[in-house]
């Protein structure tokens, strides 16, 4: 039984926030269901006492001394931005303008 | 001045120390091999002519102002387009980052810049580390200078094949499944991982964070061992790096040459089963009768768990890999698409023509095993899996000092005959996700040739912070072989 189909695939990608094509969306589905089906081997596997092993080595999470160090300069941060105005990075209005239609960009 | 073709790290910076021959003229020399070999091979995705002369130079003018120039003097260096680099456009062979440069250095570079390495340009990969057979760069594939029909492997392929080649002395590549080590054997050279922790992730760009091992290529054990020792120990800037201190990893390389006295080699039934290819199995099985005539005692080890890691590792790095890629949004770096009306579909769209296909499956997987309700099943399942497998490693070293298996099933395979089923391209990871997932060290060099001369791979793994007897086993098999002499074709040239 396919245990993932298109329309979960579909609503998958819109929380990753991934457009996907149709195509994208049959395959996606092929591929995921065929992978799923290989992972279940772990259900044959008891892990009934085993605590989970969140990192690879002993880790007590460190904390630096709150002090302020150098750090990059507001040209340096903003050099890669695809579109900038002034010191803000700019992205399309998420504030509708009262008065404006909905989808004024 | 010395023939850079097949040449070791190690000898070139001992010339430039000794002020025998130019930094200069050795990174003059393979740039040149770059610009007449590469197109052929694609390992470079940039080269960095000025910025590797002017390096080169300054080593010159530390050595002749009687200023130590560092134990790397000169050895000119790939770097894997994962590794951030100041002012150098790193974009880990993705869309989605074209255009972007760094505004800072990743620690690994930054210690073999200031060691005297200099960087000649930045290698092609897998995009985002995902892949093994270097397939999936958006900038098109590698090829293995051994075979120009065959991959070089993945996902740090451009590294393997690069110091295959002689277009570099040595390099640097990141290894989350076995993207260091299997690429290494399918293009025949030394490949790293070290302990997880003991090269800083810093300014690596992240792919599955509690798995993501930055370590070194190179063309003999000693060049590897010489690479790490430089790019190793604790960082500030990377909470997860590990502060025991750093071994003497050159000094270990060279005492195999005296042989392995005292030291127990565990061999894993699991690691011998079907699906092998029989020329790699024998060449692996000859290897291991060479280590022990060196001197070694080779037990028979069990690693029960192995036939989970390959599912424990997909849920796991595909989930880590979905939080690690959400950065991709269009807003601060990289790609942003031309046709977005709200900030909803400035991120769908950027993320759908950014991302390619490997990509966009592990996201889509990964969000998939998190989510509310399944998390328990699949991704929980999938930690308290990677700790039996870790413990089988545990296990087995209390009777051993080191395994040795073979790093990968078969040899290289052609373009397009794994690529088209992402599940086949998974397994082809077998040997070497293990290691990563219980975070200990792991090395692969090159043992024999098959009949249609493509390399064959001998993996020697450690326990956490072995790197040491790992580089010791390494060295004593190069020693008594001369397998890591034979250059491939695209290199003679």
């Amino acid at each position: 039984m396919a245990r993932i189909g298109p329309e979960e695939v579909r609503e998958l990608a819109t929380l990753a926030r991934l457009q996907l094509s149709e195509d994208e969306v049959v395959r996606m589905t092929g591929d995921l269901a065929a992978i799923l089906d290989y992972v279940d081997a772990l259900r044959a596997l008891d892990t009934a006492d085993v605590e989970p092993m969140t990192h690879a080595v002993p880790f007590d999470c460190p904390l630096r001394a709150d002090r302020v160090g150098p750090s990059l300069s507001l040209e340096e941060a903003l050099a890669n931005a695809p579109r900038r105005e002034g010191s803000f990075f700019e992205v399309p209005r998420i504030v509708p303008v009262a008065g404006a239609p909905e989808d004024e960009p | 001045m010395i023939d850079v073709r097949g040449a070791s790290a190690v000898a070139l910076a001992d010339g430039v120390r000794a002020g025998k021959w130019r930094a200069r003229d050795v990174v003059d020399q393979y740039l040149d091999r770059i610009a007449r070999l590469d197109p052929a091979l694609g390992c470079y995705l940039l080269v960095d002519t000025a910025g590797a002369q002017r390096q080169a130079d300054a080593v010159d003018a530390a050595q002749k102002a009687g200023r130590d120039p560092g134990p790397l003097a000169g050895v000119p260096l790939g770097i894997k387009d994962i590794f951030c680099t100041r002012g150098v456009e790193t974009t880990c062979a993705s869309k989605i980052l074209r255009g972007f440069v760094p505004p800072y250095e990743s620690t690994a570079t930054a210690r073999l810049g200031a060691a005297g390495a200099v960087a000649l340009g930045k290698l092609n990969m897998d995009e985002f580390a995902m892949g093994s057979s270097t397939e999936n760069s958006s900038a098109g594939p590698t090829r293995n200078p051994w075979s120009p029909a065959h991959v070089p492997g993945g996902s740090s392929g451009g590294s393997a094949a690069a110091v295959a080649a002689s277009l570099c002395a040595g390099a640097i590549g990141t290894d989350t499944g076995g993207s260091i080590r299997q690429p290494a054997a399918l293009c025949g050279v030394v490949g790293m991982k070290p302990t997880y922790g003991r090269v800083s992730r810093y300014g690596v760009i992240a792919f599955a964070s509690s798995l993501d091992h930055p370590g070194p290529f190179g063309r003999t054990v000693e060049d590897a061992a010489a690479l790490l020792e430089v790019m190793a120990g604790l960082d500030p800037l990377d909470a997860t790096s590990i502060p025991q201190p750093v071994g003497a990893y050159r000094q270990a390389a060279r005492a195999g040459g005296e042989g392995l006295g005292g030291v127990r080699l565990g061999v894993p039934t699991e690691y011998f089963q079907a699906g092998m290819d029989p020329e790699v199995e024998a060449s692996v099985r000859a290897a291991i009768d060479e280590l022990a005539r060196a001197g070694a005692k080779i037990v028979p080890v069990s690693l029960p768990h192995t036939k989970y890691a390959i599912a424990t590792y997909y849920l796991i790095c595909t989930a880590e890999a979905s939080s690690n890629l959400a950065r991709y949004d269009g807003v601060r770096y990289g790609h942003r698409t031309a046709q977005a009306r709200s900030l909803d579909e400035l991120y769908a769209k950027t993320r759908g023509e950014g991302f390619g296909a490997e990509p966009k499956r592990r996201i889509m997987l990964g969000a998939y095993v998190l989510r509310a309700g399944y998390y328990e099943a699949y991704y929980g399942k999938a930690l308290r899996a990677r700790r039996k497998i870790a413990d089988d490693f545990s296990a087995a070293f209390a009777a051993c000092d080191a395994i040795v298996t073979p790093t990968s099933p078969v040899p290289a395979f052609k373009f397009g005959e794994r690529s088209a089923d992402p599940l086949q391209m998974y397994l082809a990871d077998v040997y070497t996700v293990a290691p990563d997932l219980a975070g200990i060290p792991a090395l692969s060099q090159i043992c024999g040739l098959t009949q249609a001369g493509l390399p064959i791979g001998l993996q020697t793994i450690g326990p956490a912070l072995g790197e040491e007897i790992c580089f010791r086993v390494a060295g004593a098999f190069e020693a008594r072989t001369d397998w890591h002499t034979r250059l491939p074709p695209e290199a003679a040239r």
